[in-house]
């Protein structure tokens, strides 16, 4: 591209939209790193409460319990959002544009509206509220978002692949594991990481579908918060959102990389 | 798979027909291929020539009609549980795989033993002369189109199919390329003895490596044939005109030749039209006073000068138009008495035979012999 002038009223355009972005982001990171323990001043650099955390049962319990419910989910969504875009651009050609619409309902759905509708849902069931309401909760959202990443990459691949397989001798079972998953495997992986952010920093949904004691991390943010602001919860923020940008930025990566090849 | 008495063709199509929403993409496909022959259905883009290889192929199912394989109605059967193979117009090679896993992926789907698919792979490539040494790891993207042809074509013959399906398999090469390629799948053919099925458009192509074809136009068959039956005696005017140049004429029957015009042994039809009259050899389509219409290759027809025409030969005097240098054949294009354009190919025979030097304007006679008249039906 050409070095252009680019003018003042657009460069300042970005740059406040970005700093409305992501200012309040930077300003937790940087006090997540501060030693003084009552929020404003600066008192000079500090791992300390990145330290601490390691020290809060409460805190590793519910990072584990938050890991554990998103691998889960993921597993869960992944496969199934896979097999319903697959289903969707091979078998029910027709049927797509109707069950497209169905499929972004949740994606647009208000959170509050879905986690309290599961919650009516899980009590009419009698199932009781646990790690196994929140992992199905979460593959429930995650699942659209990971067969639509999963659509956009088939869009791109041969069908013709799958045809000279099944000339070949396979069928439909071979044809999908040797030929068609290899071919869909960016996008796949593109929104596992997805479901995974989804589900790992969710709250409001987490929060009506949780019993008592399946805390996950994103609420022991919340219930720390309530009880008083110390330094370790902007540690743990940070800690939040650096492993979500990691895995959004990953997922973006492999999404592009799909479309070029 | 029971075996099939050796009688039995290769392939049979028995009134096949398909449609898409309310488009016939075939209508009423009846033809058969002899084991071992090399095949080509042929045809402008639309005709239907590569719906009829999915059919075959198993990827589209008939809504009527049946389909048999060595004597088997295959109509419900799944690709993969037909003994055939098929070479794609895209080759469809697997990204992911290399070449040596791409040839070897038909085999390994039927369970064969390690060493067998490492024999047999090395040997396929062989076949289709790709050193295994150098390509085997190689991926596709690694590869220029005619090698990736070449690996399309032996990931489906290492399969030992009885029959070979090629959907435009020349398509993306260059011209040089496709005309060695040609020679080298008609040799293929012969030397495993395999039944070719070949979709063209190109109709060079189609008479050069085919032992017969069909012609295909509009979801239906307008011929079938050998090469030398479809390109002398064409049965309709598409096909007339689809394989090779044709100049059309038409006329009334207006009676048996007599007199000056007669050959004696020949009997025919005096045909009479705005150009002139000329005699075409007898056929079954032609009545007393009904319209016909015949088909005349540019390389069967002749130049003389008025008053000049050999005895017992069609003559009809023209005007030269303009003269087209093509190096083995001279293209000259006259106009007849009726403003018809019709082009005459004069052989470049050197020093043998100089064609007369005609000069634009020049009034000529379009010469040939009533035997060579294609009359054409409907």
């Amino acid at each position: 591209m050409t070095a252009r002038r680019v003018p003042f009223a657009v460069s300042a355009t970005a740059v406040v939209t970005y700093a409305f972005l992501h200012l309040p982001l930077l300003v937790l990171i940087a006090f997540s790193f501060n030693r003084s323990r009552f929020g404003v001043q600066w008192g000079g650099f500090t791992l300390d409460w990145y330290a601490r955390l390691a020290f809060r049962p409460d805190i590793l319990r519910a990072m584990r319990l938050s890991l554990v419910v998103g691998l889960l989910s993921t597993l869960l969504a992944t496969a199934m959002g896979t097999l319903a875009a697959v289903a969707l651009a091979r078998y029910l050609p027709r049927a797509r544009r109707a069950a497209g619409g169905l499929l972004y309902l949740p994606i647009v759905t208000p959170e509050i509206v879905a986690g309290v509708s599961l919650l009516v849902l899980f009590s009419w069931m009698g199932i009781a509220l646990g790690i196994t309401t929140i992992v199905i909760a979460h593959t429930a959202f995650s699942i659209p978002f990971v067969t639509v990443v999963v659509l956009a990459r088939l869009q791109g691949t041969d069908h013709t692949l799958e045809e000279a397989a099944m000339s070949l001798g396979a069928d439909e079972l071979s044809t999908f594991r040797r030929v068609t998953l290899p071919q869909l495997m960016p996008g796949v992986l593109a929104g596992a990481l997805l479901a995974f952010t989804l589900s790992f920093d969710d709250f409001v949904t987490t929060f009506f579908v949780s019993g008592v004691g399946s805390t996950t991390l994103p609420l022991a943010v919340y219930s720390m918060v309530r009880k008083s602001v110390e330094p370790t919860i902007n540690a743990l923020s940070a800690l939040l959102v650096m492993v979500t940008t990691v895995a959004v930025y990953l997922a973006d990566r492999l999404a592009r990389g799909s479309t070029r090849a | 798979m029971p075996a099939s008495t050796p009688e039995q063709p290769a392939v049979e199509f028995r009134g096949v027909a398909k449609r898409y929403g309310s488009t016939p993409a075939v209508r009423d496909l009846s033809f058969t291929v002899g084991r071992g022959e090399f095949f080509s259905l042929l045809g402008p883009s639309g005709c239907g020539k590569t719906t009829t290889l999915r059919l075959l192929a198993g990827f589209e199912t008939p809504d009527a009609g049946e389909i048999r394989l060595f004597g088997e109605a295959v109509n419900r059967r799944r690709p993969y549980e037909r003994d055939l193979a098929m070479v794609f117009q895209s080759y469809a090679l697997f990204p992911h795989l290399s070449v040596e896993r791409n040839v070897a992926f038909g085999l390994e789907q039927r369970k064969r033993p390690a060493r067998e698919i490492r024999d047999r792979v090395r040997a396929a490539l062989e076949l289709v002369r790709l050193d295994p040494g150098t390509f085997a790891t190689r991926r596709p993207s690694e590869l220029s189109g005619g090698q990736r042809q070449r690996v399309a074509l032996a990931r489906a013959l290492v399969l030992e199919p009885r029959v070979l399906l090629l959907d435009e398999p020349l398509g993306a090469l260059d011209l040089k390329l496709r005309k060695e390629m040609q020679v080298e799948l008609k040799a293929l053919n012969l030397q495993l003895g395999v039944t070719f099925i070949h979709v063209t458009h190109d109709q060079e192509e189609a008479l050069a490596m085919s032992d017969r074809l069909a012609v295909m136009n509009q979801a239906e068959i307008a011929q079938v044939g050998t090469p030398a039956e479809i390109y002398e005696n064409p049965r309709t005017a598409f096909v007339a005109d689809f394989i090779g140049e044709a100049n059309f004429l038409e006329g009334k029957a207006a009676g048996r030749p007599g007199g000056e015009a007669a050959r004696g042994s020949l009997e025919g039809w005096v045909i009479t039209g705005d150009a002139g009259s000329f005699v075409v050899p007898p056929h079954w389509a032609i009545s007393e006073g009904g319209d016909v219409r015949i088909a005349v290759r540019p390389e069967w027809l002749d130049l003389w000068r008025p008053g000049c025409l050999p005895r017992g030969e069609n003559g009809l005097p023209a005007t030269i138009q303009d003269l087209v240098y093509l190096g083995e054949t001279i293209h000259v294009r006259v106009t007849l008495a009726n403003g018809r354009v019709m082009i005459i190919a004069l052989r470049n025979e050197g020093q043998l035979i100089k064609p007369l030097p005609w000069n634009r304007g020049d009034s000529c006679i379009v010469a040939w012999r009533p035997e060579d008249c294609q009359v054409l039906e409907g």
